[in-house]
């Protein structure tokens, strides 16, 4: 080949290349990623029936039940206008505990209950996952609820 | 008063950063020698500046000065005092005075030992690092001020985050940071170059030491942080495509990508430009890292603290410094010519398919990262993107990168000479696939499809890193530290890409419900809960199990995990139970008591996983060794 081929190889290879990349990058993204809903949203019927998504609010106290020495468990995430119920089987996080934001990644039957695979509260005692505070502060006028128990915000 | 002295010196460190970027700027582009000289004063004298206010803030910590606001809040009297010197940089505050510090200290690396180079060069390079400097201390003053005051004083402190009570982790933050400043070198190295209008193979061949070691800290620090992850956070994996450990993994992709591009900038004089750019661009992921964690924007394990105006400061900067060097690059591109040319076989060639798949893995990540902000940002909805995108979408241009790298290793400058070397090419390839068989069939139960993929290519790519360091022996040729650091480097990917391979497919794990006495079945591995006593640390008390485990009635592990509750924060942490082994790790954590007398235990048999964390020290050792050479000590004038 001159080096004139050569180069035109070499470029058309490397744009077909990263053309094919960026392809499939963009399919694994459409199927993989997932969306986040509060309560009222799914009260209101926005999250989907068939898809993995991530549910967001806050621990509704007095609600948090298992079958006394096994792994099922079953909660309400609130906003503190609707209600989801949630059922979930294995080990929660240590932060996980009533009147504390959680977030959790599952599927949503069509009997209204999620299934949750997995449980996601954060590490640290005053955290607030960002998307949960946001969510429940719009729907309370920009300020959290007063509640003792709940500390919202970051730490500094 | 010491705290107020700390905050002085800060911002007469400032001053000192603002005569170094001065004179080592101006110096050169006016002919004044005597500005010239003045810039390594100028470093020395920001080094102990800098170095007496980060004692200063470590005095208050040892101390226990709790009228020191970012003190009362990050460590307690309870906190033994090798934690209390880590709180120092266990938050944002004392995290931006170690990164100034780190900053500096390389500087004065660069100052100390450039003696060799062209003294405008050196000052050139100076300057740019000054530049930056002053990014960070004025971010530091402005925005972050670690001495600032509480009155009245706390009577005790909030103390340090338990998380990060953890030797590993104290060792991270600092580690991480060296890498990440440390590109900051090369970054300055290249605008030197640039603004000088240098391009020869002299520029590059300084660069690349830097480059190396930086990138080799980039490395450590990384494995660090991912092995703590693994043992502390009791999630116990090795990697969970964080965002923050995306936004360090950014950095690194493109420092790898920068090393073999100065390699080939050194050798051959090519691929000058697109050096340049993976530079700037290095730099400027490292400076987008510390913006996605600074700023509270992502939602992270790691986002303690949120302040717009820190962000915002921090975007400032990364414009600034980005758009900067582009201009100056646009300016300067005309100046570069390529001459040479080289076959497709050649290293260069090879080196070029390392750069391109390294750049678009580093861009699929940076998709995945920045989608969830974008989106957020445009009103799209809130989205999270989880491993189900980033494993495929990382492993399609990493799979062909490994081929390419086991193939490579052989090829010679210039002309490839591939045809030479067949019989080692072919070698260790079928010998690869054989080792690959073996594994599958015969050392665990359960492959999955890319398994034997996984194997075949570490053991190929392991194995042909010692053909050429092997074949040079023999024929009595020197065995230059390059070349063995080189060697090593790429074996230890190899045997990272066998472990990771193990790891994925072949790792057992299950929750399990247990009550005394009681055992629960994961793989072919049985747990038994033994026990459950209470204990007390010296800032916490615990719920200590202790839990036999065997494998086909034959004990294998006794282990102790913990719930442990810490009196300040009133925190539980999770603290598991590994036993450690060259074949196997056997995990278990303590999950909470769930009633009938029973407790959730998370039980994980990983094997290989070690070599994981080992192989990542290996790499980085192998890069330290590469840097060692005497190639790279040699002064302005000689070439090699």
């Amino acid at each position: 080949m001159t080096p004139r081929q050569r180069r035109i190889a070499l470029v058309v290879g490397i744009l077909g290349g990263v053309s094919l990349a960026a392809l499939l990058a963009t399919r694994a993204f459409q199927d993989n990623v997932m969306f986040f809903f509060d309560p009222s949203q799914v009260a209101a019927g926005a999250a989907p029936l068939d898809k993995r998504f991530r549910l967001g609010g806050m621990v509704r106290p007095g609600t948090v039940a298992r079958t006394a020495g096994s792994l099922d468990m079953q909660f309400v995430v609130t906003d503190f206008q609707r209600d989801v119920p949630v059922r979930y089987s294995g080990v929660v996080p240590d932060l996980f505990r009533e009147n504390q934001g959680v977030v959790a990644h599952g599927k949503l039957g069509r009997d209204g209950i999620f299934v949750a695979d997995e449980i996601l509260a954060k590490h640290d005692e005053n955290y607030m996952p960002p998307e949960v505070a946001r969510a429940i502060k719009e729907k309370h006028g920009g300020v959290m609820p007063v509640n003792p128990d709940i500390r919202s915000g970051p730490r500094t | 008063m010491i705290p107020e002295l700390g905050h002085f010196v800060l911002v007469l460190a400032l001053a000192a950063a603002i005569a170094q970027a001065f004179f080592g700027l101006a110096g050169p582009a006016l002919g004044r020698q005597a500005w010239i000289e003045v810039t390594r004063p100028a470093v020395i004298a920001q080094f102990v500046l800098v170095s007496l206010s980060l004692a200063a803030l470590v005095y208050a910590f040892v101390q226990n000065d709790f009228s020191v606001e970012y003190v009362a809040a990050n460590s307690n009297t309870a906190l033994p005092v090798g934690y209390r010197i880590a709180a120092v940089w266990g938050a944002h505050e004392g995290s931006l005075l170690l990164w100034a510090w780190i900053l500096v200290a390389w500087t004065l690396a660069v100052a100390l030992l450039s003696r060799n180079l062209p003294p405008e060069f050196a000052a050139r390079v100076l300057g740019v690092l000054g530049l930056i400097a002053i990014g960070f201390l004025l971010f530091t003053l402005a925005t972050s001020n670690p001495f600032a005051r509480l009155d009245p004083p706390a009577p005790d402190g909030r103390d340090l985050n338990p998380l990060l009570q953890d030797p590993a982790l104290a060792a991270h933050p600092p580690l991480l940071y060296a890498g990440y400043v440390g590109l900051s070198v090369a970054f300055a190295f290249a605008c030197a170059a640039m603004i000088e209008g240098r391009f020869d193979a002299a520029w590059a061949r300084w660069a690349r030491p830097w480059t190396t070691v930086a990138w080799a800290m980039l490395t450590v620090g990384i494995a660090l942080g991912s092995w703590w992850a693994y043992y502390e956070l009791g999630w116990g994996g090795y990697w969970f495509w964080d965002p923050v450990e995306n936004a360090s993994f950014m950095p690194w992709l493109v420092a790898t990508a920068l090393i073999h591009s100065l390699a080939v900038t050194e050798k051959r004089g090519l691929f000058k430009s697109w050096t340049l750019l993976l530079a700037i661009l290095g730099f400027s992921l490292s400076l987008l890292g510390t913006f996605l964690v600074r700023s509270g924007v992502l939602v992270s394990v790691h986002s303690f603290a949120a302040d717009p105006a820190r962000g915002l400061f921090i975007l400032a900067f990364l414009v600034i410094i980005i758009g900067g060097a582009l201009a100056l690059y646009a300016w300067r591109a005309p100046l570069l010519r390529s001459e040479a040319g080289f076959e497709l076989t050649a290293r260069e060639s090879f080196l070029l398919f390392n750069n391109i798949l390294l750049i678009v893995a580093a861009a699929a990540v940076f998709a995945g990262t920045m989608a969830p902000l974008i989106s957020d940002a445009l009103g799209l909805g809130t989205l999270s993107v989880g491993r189900q995108y980033y494993d495929p979408v990382f492993l399609l241009p990493t799979l062909p990168l490994l081929a390419f790298a086991a193939v490579g290793l052989h090829s010679g400058w210039k002309k490839g000479r591939l045809g030479q070397r067949k019989r080692e090419i072919i070698g260790t390839l079928v010998l690869g696939v054989l080792i690959a068989v073996a594994l599958v069939l015969g050392a665990w139960e359960g492959a999955k499809v890319l398994t034997p993929v996984g194997f075949a290519l570490g053991a190929w790519l392991l194995l042909s890193a010692f053909v050429d360091p092997i074949d040079r022996w023999r024929r009595k040729l020197s065995l230059t530290p390059a070349i063995l650091g080189m060697a090593l480097a790429h074996a230890s990917l190899g045997a990272f890409v066998i472990s990771i391979t193990a790891v994925e497919s072949y790792t057992v794990e299950r929750d399990l419900a247990l009550a005394i006495g009681e055992s629960g079945k994961v793989g072919n591995f049985e747990y038994r809960l033994v026990s459950l006593e209470g204990q007390e640390g010296p800032n916490y008390d615990a719920l200590r199990g202790e839990i036999i485990v065997t494998e086909g009635g034959r004990q294998v592990a006794v282990l102790h995990p913990e719930k442990r509750n810490y009196w300040v924060q009133q925190q539980q942490m999770t603290e598991a139970g590994i036993d450690m082994h060259l074949t196997r790790d056997v995990f278990a954590a303590l999950g909470e008591d769930l009633g009938a007398g029973r407790w959730s235990v998370r039980a994980q048999v990983r094997p290989l996983i070690n070599y994981v964390w080992l192989a990542a020290l290996l790499m980085a050792i192998g890069g330290i060794i590469a840097a060692c050479d005497r190639r790279y000590r040699k002064g302005a004038e000689e070439t090699p």
